[in-house]
């Protein structure tokens, strides 16, 4: 509140109005109504899936060998003990991702003529590892590289994690570079004009305004890229689908797959409810007040 | 009260919080056809909500908004209808930058009011004449100047003919050398007899070309009436206080 007639001093608010009443009488029923359409319309629509898939002719055999709880409950210590796995290599991921995607990023963003090279050499890296399948690169980097014949004996599961860090680097680099475009150039001239450097104007100003505008997509990438982390299997380490394959061998029964599958979107789902928890904060912060 | 005689617009005690703070406090305004009434007050005095609030681009806690005699606040009337039938101009323009100026003005018409394309780009183009900016019917608004952008967003708020045009502060966002043609315009348009509820900061316009004055404080009116009287003879400390700020 500015100027002398700040208005706006808190007052007790004084008894609402007959017509008040009846409105917020009104809203209150049409809000409890739509809460019963959608809980009735959802209800009916679960239950007309589940059994419209219960009374198919082959629901038996499928029940048999994709949901037996006896199978799941003795393939699930081998398998927790393969999704460890895939965290550590998720966490190393992360950081790799983060340093190697901003440096892109920023390389793509650089303007000035000395800097064309480095620019056309981080565009090219972009542009082949976005549109090079991941389960490539892993074959690539985890087959190729080791038979080049010049590194120690690593295992697999380092090479699984560079091949991840590679390819969602290019992802990443491309959601940072859109939101530091996003950033107004008022931003950029406000900043010179405070005598910051580039490096200076880029680390203090833009990219934490470019990551506040791109989070959701980021996190995005971030859920992808923990379910992608399941293909280091194909290399041999033992990661919670690899461990689900082998009990699904020694018990002919597809459930650990199932299992496999559902720990993942279990460790999945505390950072998605946290992405949709920050959309919701900006969306608040963008649209203060206001019916619309 | 029926159709004939009923004003285009009435505030019945228009009450809006926003959390622990009353903006509004019981706002009783009625505007008539073919009036226009200039809203006046201090930045926070609530100017801008009070226009926000006939629109129902915010809610309200309290109290009634008839438009022609229909309470729009009731909240079984559509509210995209409502809105339909008011014209609103805001003070940053809030043109769509990705269309052309012919399509910004021809929005409304072609997708809301189901006018043909040939139609509502004739009417926009005769308005786009009118006010000099023919020109520029193809080009995109950040070719225009900030004082031809808010006329463009004046023509987009009256190409469907709304019951009441609402306007607020249009020439905050303007360099002075720009304030001139867009008043000039809100000039024209009471000669045509448009209704208009507007909010300014521009006390000479006010005095030119509003019917009545309306002095907002702390959320309510504390006086209104003829320019004349509210200008040169205020009553209310609050205003004479505000006059002299505004006049210093």
């Amino acid at each position: 509140m500015t100027g002398p007639a700040g208005a706006g001093t808190p007052v007790v608010a004084p008894a609402p109005s007959q017509v008040e009443r009846e409105r917020q009488l009104y809203r209150r029923q049409r809000g409890r109504r739509s809460v019963v359409v959608s809980v009735v319309s959802t209800l009916v629509v679960v239950v007309a899936a589940y059994f419209g898939v219960v009374n198919t002719p082959g629901w038996a055999a499928v029940q048999q060998s994709f949901f037996d709880p006896q199978v799941a409950w003795a393939s699930l210590p081998d398998i927790l003990l393969g999704l460890w796995l895939n965290v550590r290599i998720l966490f190393s991921a992360s950081i790799g991702v983060a340093v190697f995607g901003t440096l892109l990023a920023v390389v793509r963003g650089l303007r000035s003529p000395v800097a064309f090279p480095l620019r056309m050499l981080a565009t090219g890296y972009t542009d082949l590892f976005r549109g090079l399948p991941l389960i490539i690169v892993l074959y690539l980097v985890g087959f190729g590289l080791p038979g080049l014949g010049v590194f120690p004996r690593l295992a697999p599961e380092f090479w699984g994690t560079i091949a991840i860090v590679l390819t969602y680097s290019s992802y990443v680099a491309e959601v940072l570079r859109a939101g530091m475009e996003a950033v107004h150039p008022s931003q950029r001239l406000a900043a010179r004009s405070l005598g910051l450097s580039h490096a200076q104007t880029l680390r203090l100003v833009v990219l934490p305004q470019a990551i506040r505008k791109v989070t959701p997509a980021l996190m995005n990438d971030f859920v992808s890229m923990q379910k992608d982390v399941g293909l280091v299997s194909i290399l041999g380490a033992v990661d919670a689908v690899r461990s689900a394959q082998i009990a699904q061998a020694e018990q002919t029964n597809f459930t650990p797959y199932l299992v496999a599958g559902l720990l993942f979107v279990l460790i999945s789902l505390p950072l998605i409810r946290v992405t949709d928890a920050i959309a919701r904060r900006q969306q608040r912060r963008e649209q203060i007040g206001g019916a619309v | 009260m029926t159709e004939q005689t009923a004003p285009v617009l009435e505030l019945r005690g228009l009450r809006k919080r926003f959390g622990d703070t009353e903006v509004l406090r019981g706002i009783d305004l009625v505007v008539h056809k073919h009036e226009v009434i200039c809203v006046i007050g201090a930045s926070g005095s609530g100017k801008s909500t009070l226009l926000k609030t006939v629109n129902l681009l915010e809610g309200i806690d309290d109290g009634q908004v008839l438009l022609q005699g229909d309470d729009v606040s009731d909240p079984r009337v559509d509210v995209d209808a409502t809105r339909a039938r008011i014209g609103v101009v805001f003070q940053q323009f809030n043109l769509f930058p990705h269309m052309r100026v012919l399509d910004n003005v021809t929005l409304a018409s072609r997708r809301v009011h189901g006018v043909g394309r040939a139609e509502a780009e004739a009417t926009a183009r005769r308005l786009l004449e009118r006010i000099g900016l023919a020109d520029f019917a193809d080009a995109y608004p950040d070719r225009l100047s900030g004082g031809q952008q808010q006329r463009v967003a004046i023509v987009r708020a009256i190409a469907s003919d709304p019951e009441l045009l609402l306007l607020d502060e249009v020439t905050s966002a303007l360099d002075p050398q720009l304030v001139g043609e867009v008043l000039d315009l809100v000039t024209e348009l009471k000669q045509q007899g448009s209704t208009i509820l507007m909010t300014t900061h521009e006390m000479h316009f006010a005095r030119g070309v509003a019917d009545r004055i309306v002095f907002l404080h702390q959320g309510e009116v504390v006086e209104q009436g003829a320019p004349a009287a509210v200008l040169d003879t205020p009553q209310h400390p609050a205003l004479r206080e505000f006059l002299a700020r505004v006049h210093a």
